[in-house]
């Protein structure tokens, strides 16, 4: 799925394209998007200004934003696009790039809890969440990050104490090492 | 009636009372849910906020064990789930080549034909005639406010259900329960949802705001249909209420909660009794009300 060709540099414009089947070049800069967006008081850039980065070639600007990882992934800004961009999707892609590229984040505790996420999948093939905790209090020193919650949800059974592990979990590893981005 | 069920992994952690009141009512529905043997989790927003390909594989495979069983529909009771599953299929259905790309990821064939449905769809495949006809509670004491969330009807484009900015299709059910509906603008607004660790802070100001508006417009319980959202809502309500101090509890209820109520069945059986915020002197009231009729 390239879109190289001879005389054409491979852009970050080309790997959103072949991660997402998006061409951001489409977007006329209405704003429908940030208008709507619930979280863009949080964010460092505006949504639809990140997508004129890439229109302008400005690559590191947009894969250093924190608003690539703020984003909730709501999908309000793909439902109302006038040009039907799906900027949600578009984001995926940049912080897939971001990742691959070993850009530091700005949002640490955000990728950190997806790595956390992420690693009981890789074990057990379900989310277990003592573990999930764990790692991520482990990973971002906040060892006091709702001890106020942890125990109700303990008492109460909703934070399993023993990983379920499914029968076909050395397939969920292999998925793992043929598609995760590091 | 029998219907292929992905449960997803909340509901046998997180969202426990989900999972229980889902596997209650549709029971007492005549439904029989076919679990999809050993499934594993859709990969969730961590999945797909890291990479497209292991978003994509991590459901296909269980849109791959479904389709072995024998299974022609899905139901995935979490809209995170049934939002990762749908937009899998249709992600696969576009392109032949990432079909086969991933086909190869996850070491199996798939002819991508299974439809998946929300909560809404089933019941409304039920039919509201079997609901009045098992109604043992009138739940008139109830002013709810259904919230949909992001992911019953986004992507639109994908999920063609309902509709995308003005949905009804959740009020329109839980008025069947004898509960009033509210009218008010947030239904559809984010949680914040899997902000809800690394960034509590904004879970915490965008929770309140669709809580604050539900109490504004009446309503006395909220209704949801997702996991990720209960848990902003119900569970995340305690630290609403130490930021700002004067701020009103709203209990929050699954709608699966709220139609076992309206079926007969108990607090327990249902797992009310899970909840952060409790619900359990509403509830009284009604059935006082109720029996003493």
């Amino acid at each position: 799925m390239s879109h190289q060709t001879t005389n054409h540099t491979r852009t970050m414009t080309d790997d959103i394209k072949d991660i997402t089947s998006q061409n951001p070049d489409i977007c006329y800069q209405c704003g429908k998007c940030s208008a709507g967006c619930p979280v863009r008081n949080y964010m460092d850039e505006a949504p639809n200004l990140i997508v004129r980065y890439i229109q302008l070639g400005l690559y590191d600007k947009a894969v250093n934003s924190s608003t690539i990882w703020l984003c909730a992934g709501c999908l309000t800004c793909t439902t109302r696009c006038p040009k039907n961009f799906e900027l949600a999707a578009f984001m995926d892609a940049l912080r897939e790039i971001a990742l691959k590229k070993g850009i530091k984040i700005k949002e640490k505790a955000i990728l950190k809890f997806h790595k956390a996420f992420l690693k009981q999948i890789k074990n057990h093939g379900r989310s277990y969440e003592l573990g999930l905790i764990r790692d991520y209090k482990l990973t971002t020193g906040d060892l006091m990050a709702d001890v106020d919650a942890a125990p109700d949800m303990l008492l109460k059974g909703k934070i399993g104490i023993f990983p379920h592990n499914i029968k076909g979990k050395e397939s969920i590893k292999r998925i793992f090492e043929k598609t995760e981005v590091k | 009636m029998q219907i292929g069920y992905y449960p997803g992994c909340s509901l046998s952690g997180t969202a426990k009372e989900y999972g229980k009141s889902v596997r209650a009512i549709f029971k007492q529905l005549d439904v029989e849910l076919a679990d999809v043997t050993d499934w594993s989790c859709c990969g969730a927003t961590s999945g797909h906020v890291t990479s497209h390909k292991l978003a994509m594989a991590l459901s296909a495979r269980n849109l791959a064990l479904a389709e072995k069983q024998g299974l022609k529909e899905i139901f995935a009771p979490c809209a995170a789930c049934f939002g990762r599953l749908a937009v899998t299929k249709q992600e696969l259905k576009n392109s032949p080549a990432l079909k086969e790309e991933i086909e190869g990821i996850i070491e199996d064939k798939l002819n991508n034909t299974i439809e998946i449905i929300n909560i809404i769809q089933l019941f409304q495949k039920i039919g509201k005639e079997k609901i009045a006809e098992k109604k043992v509670l009138d739940l008139k004491n109830l002013k709810a406010a259904c919230y949909y969330g992001c992911l019953l009807v986004r992507p639109f484009n994908i999920l063609h259900f309902d509709d995308a900015e003005q949905p009804t299709s959740f009020e329109e059910l839980v008025k069947s329960t004898g509960a009033e509906v509210v009218e008010w603008n947030y239904k559809l607004e984010c949680c914040g949802a899997a902000h809800s660790l690394p960034r509590k802070d904004i879970v915490v100001d965008l929770s309140k705001k669709i809580l604050d508006d539900a109490m504004k417009h009446g309503a006395n319980v909220l209704v949801v249909a997702c996991p990720m959202c209960h848990s902003n809502l119900d569970m995340r309500q305690k630290n609403i209420i130490k930021a700002n101090p004067g701020q009103k509890e709203i209990p929050v209820l699954y709608l699966s909660e709220l139609i076992g109520l309206c079926l007969g069945l108990d607090n327990k059986q249902l797992g009310i009794n899970l909840h952060t915020i409790d619900f359990n002197i509403r509830l009284k009231k009604n059935v006082e009300e109720e029996v003493a009729k």
